[in-house]
């Protein structure tokens, strides 16, 4: 896919500058600049706003949840049916339908991920990686619908033939088309940090006597470990975060299991579901999403963080190697 | 024996091991061919004029995709409508003027968290604020404002990227000159990076055409008779439209679903082309 990149050195004209800059005075130069700078200010200003919109939008509505329903519910008991007659809060069988699917996601994507990351950091010339690269960018910008329709649609038929007693809505179908879709989030994260290794310490290893083999795995690798972390933290937080995929073909059954043939469903499975749903607003059963979606957030927001601080990391460990 | 680029002759090993990296990249690679090939095949029963221009109906033969493909024509400009001036203004913001302290390395933070928040939280943000706390109901206008929210990190993001390859010495000449920080901003260094920045931009929408649960969350809706209006009380867009047809369990529907799937893939693929286009022609006129 197209990438951002520098456009050719552009001739200045400098005197058209000096020319075309209007001859104000210089108070009124500098109140223009100054409004300007401050406008500036506002629109990254509008980031910040966006996360306190979310923190007070989930945190208020959660707390009204909390009100009706209390937290030791929903943090032990182990069913999940706001929905029916006998209702349970507990956010068990959701949370156990999230790790599950990007449990399934993750053994497929930080294998694949990595064995491509070695692949075009370590054996790949210039050329195939020119191909191979953006090939593999396609891959995550192909809507994530598209892969939900794949998983029941074609995904699924196939696995029933190979797994047996396979439903027609289970965790194992989204589980591998997420973990394919995560591919290129891993090797690519993966790859820049084998490449920041720098080439002396495979030189150092080469002149012990080592294999290329050798030294990948126990040089390089060990050596881009904080990387390759932070990027396998990053595709899970992607993984549980995903909705599409899990919503369309894992099922709208919460179930507190770790098999992954039986219909479960996700906390953002969850949060769909009952969006398009009649629950009218203002009940405990409708705050529900909103508590799932602050669990969601946080669980999330924990995993970048951690992932982020793994990175630094790793570039501070560079600075210093 | 199989030898590297440099002569030396490869173990069995390591030829395996080589041999299952290449595998690695084939399989989801492989995948993708093969799910691509395979929604085109479904979609071609129903590729048709009629299912371009015609409404969604209970019946699969009948049912057409041109209020969602009108909803997302409108979705896509509004939101870049308002995601692109605010975060190229945040990008330049953090770039040429914000100071390096604790409250510029808090923005900074906070714009990579924004990055990896799911999207259906964005949907439940934009169900607060836009579609209830500001009483847009659940229209275009509010569906947009939440895509616009998701993009916007992104945006800025790339933005900052482009704005970085600009050469300082472009800057320094500039003040050298007696301009004042906007005068080099406006005329030297935002011009300098607008292909980068543009392509950005695009793909960020292209990216955000194919979003659908932010959208489910808002209030999108599924069946829809007439042409969304902006500030209208219900909309409809192409992913939903697909999400829609994909849950209904007669056959018939999976095809429509298989066609509007190329259908949205069509459109990325021509936002993709347009944004590599696009810089190349600016990148030609700078030269």
């Amino acid at each position: 896919m197209a990438t951002v990149r520098a456009s050719s050195p552009r001739p200045i004209a400098p005197l058209a500058i000096a020319a075309s800059g209007r001859l104000r005075r210089p108070r009124a130069a500098k109140l223009g600049e100054r409004l300007v700078e401050l406008g500036l200010a506002a629109c990254g200003l509008v980031s910040l706003l966006t996360t306190v919109g979310i923190i007070v939008v989930l945190a208020g509505e959660t707390l009204a949840f909390f009100r009706d329903v209390g937290l030791t519910d929903f943090l032990f008991d182990t069913q999940w049916t706001p929905l029916f007659a006998d209702k349970h809060f507990g956010i068990w069988p959701l949370l156990a339908g999230t790790v599950l699917t990007a449990g399934i996601a993750m053994a497929v994507a930080i294998p694949l991920g990595l064995a491509a990351a070695i692949y075009l950091s370590e054996y790949a010339p210039a050329s195939q990686r020119r191909v191979l690269k953006p090939a593999l960018e396609v891959l995550a910008g192909v809507p994530t619908i598209v892969y939900g329709y794949f998983a029941l649609i074609v995904l699924t038929p196939i696995l029933q033939k190979v797994v047996p007693d396979l439903a027609g809505f289970n965790a194992l179908s989204p589980g591998i088309m997420m973990g394919i879709m995560i591919v290129p989030l891993v090797s690519s994260l993966s790859e820049d940090a084998l490449r920041a290794v720098p080439n002396s310490l495979r030189e150092a290893a080469y002149g012990l006597g080592a294999s290329k083999l050798s030294s990948i795995f126990r040089v390089v690798l060990p050596s881009a470990m904080s990387g390759i972390s932070s990027a396998a933290i990053l595709a899970i937080s992607r993984a549980v975060g995903e909705t599409m995929i899990v919503t369309i073909a894992a099922g709208q059954q919460p179930r507190l299991t770790a098999d992954p043939r039986v219909p479960v469903e996700t906390m953002t499975a969850y949060i769909v579901q009952v969006s398009m749903g009649d629950v009218p607003t203002g009940t405990p059963e409708y705050r529900t999403i909103f508590a799932v979606a602050a669990s969601l957030f946080v669980l999330t927001a924990v995993m970048n963080l951690a992932s982020d601080a793994l990175r630094r990391r790793f570039k501070s460990e560079r600075s210093d190697g | 024996m199989a030898k590297t680029s440099s002569g030396t002759r490869r173990r069995w090993p390591e030829r395996v091991f080589v041999a299952v990296c290449l595998f690695a990249l084939a399989l989801p690679l492989g995948t993708l061919v093969y799910l691509l090939v395979d929604v085109a095949i479904d979609s071609i029963p129903r590729m048709t004029a009629d299912f371009l221009g015609g409404y969604p109906s209970r019946r699969a033969t009948r049912a057409g995709i041109l209020p969602g493909l009108v909803g997302s024509a409108y979705l896509i400009l509004m939101t870049g409508a308002l995601a692109l001036p605010i975060g190229i203004g945040a990008a330049v913001y953090l770039e040429e003027y914000a100071p390096k302290n604790r409250w510029t390395w808090l923005l900074e933070i906070n714009i990579a968290n924004l990055a990896g928040v799911p999207s259906v939280i964005y949907g439940l943000l934009g169900l607060g604020v836009f579609v209830r706390a500001l009483s847009l109901d659940r229209s275009l206008f509010a569906g947009a404002c939440t895509l616009a929210l998701l993009v916007m990190p992104i945006v800025i993001t790339s933005s900052r990227e482009a704005l970085r390859t600009v050469p300082a010495h472009y800057r320094e000449a500039c003040y050298a000159l007696g301009s004042t920080k906007w005068q080099t901003v406006r005329q030297v260094v935002l011009p300098t990076a607008m292909p980068g920045i543009m392509t950005g931009s695009i793909l960020s929408l292209a990216r955000a055409i194919g979003e659908t649960a932010p959208l489910v969350v808002v209030g999108a809706v599924t069946y829809v008779t007439f042409l969304p209006e902006v500030f209208g009380e219900s909309f409809t867009a192409l992913p939903i439209q697909i999400f829609d047809w994909v849950r209904r369990p007669q056959e018939a529907f999976l095809h429509n679903a298989a066609a509007g799937i190329v259908v949205l893939l069509g459109v990325m693929l021509a936002l993709n082309s347009l944004a590599i286009w696009l810089r190349d022609r600016m990148e030609r006129a700078t030269r």
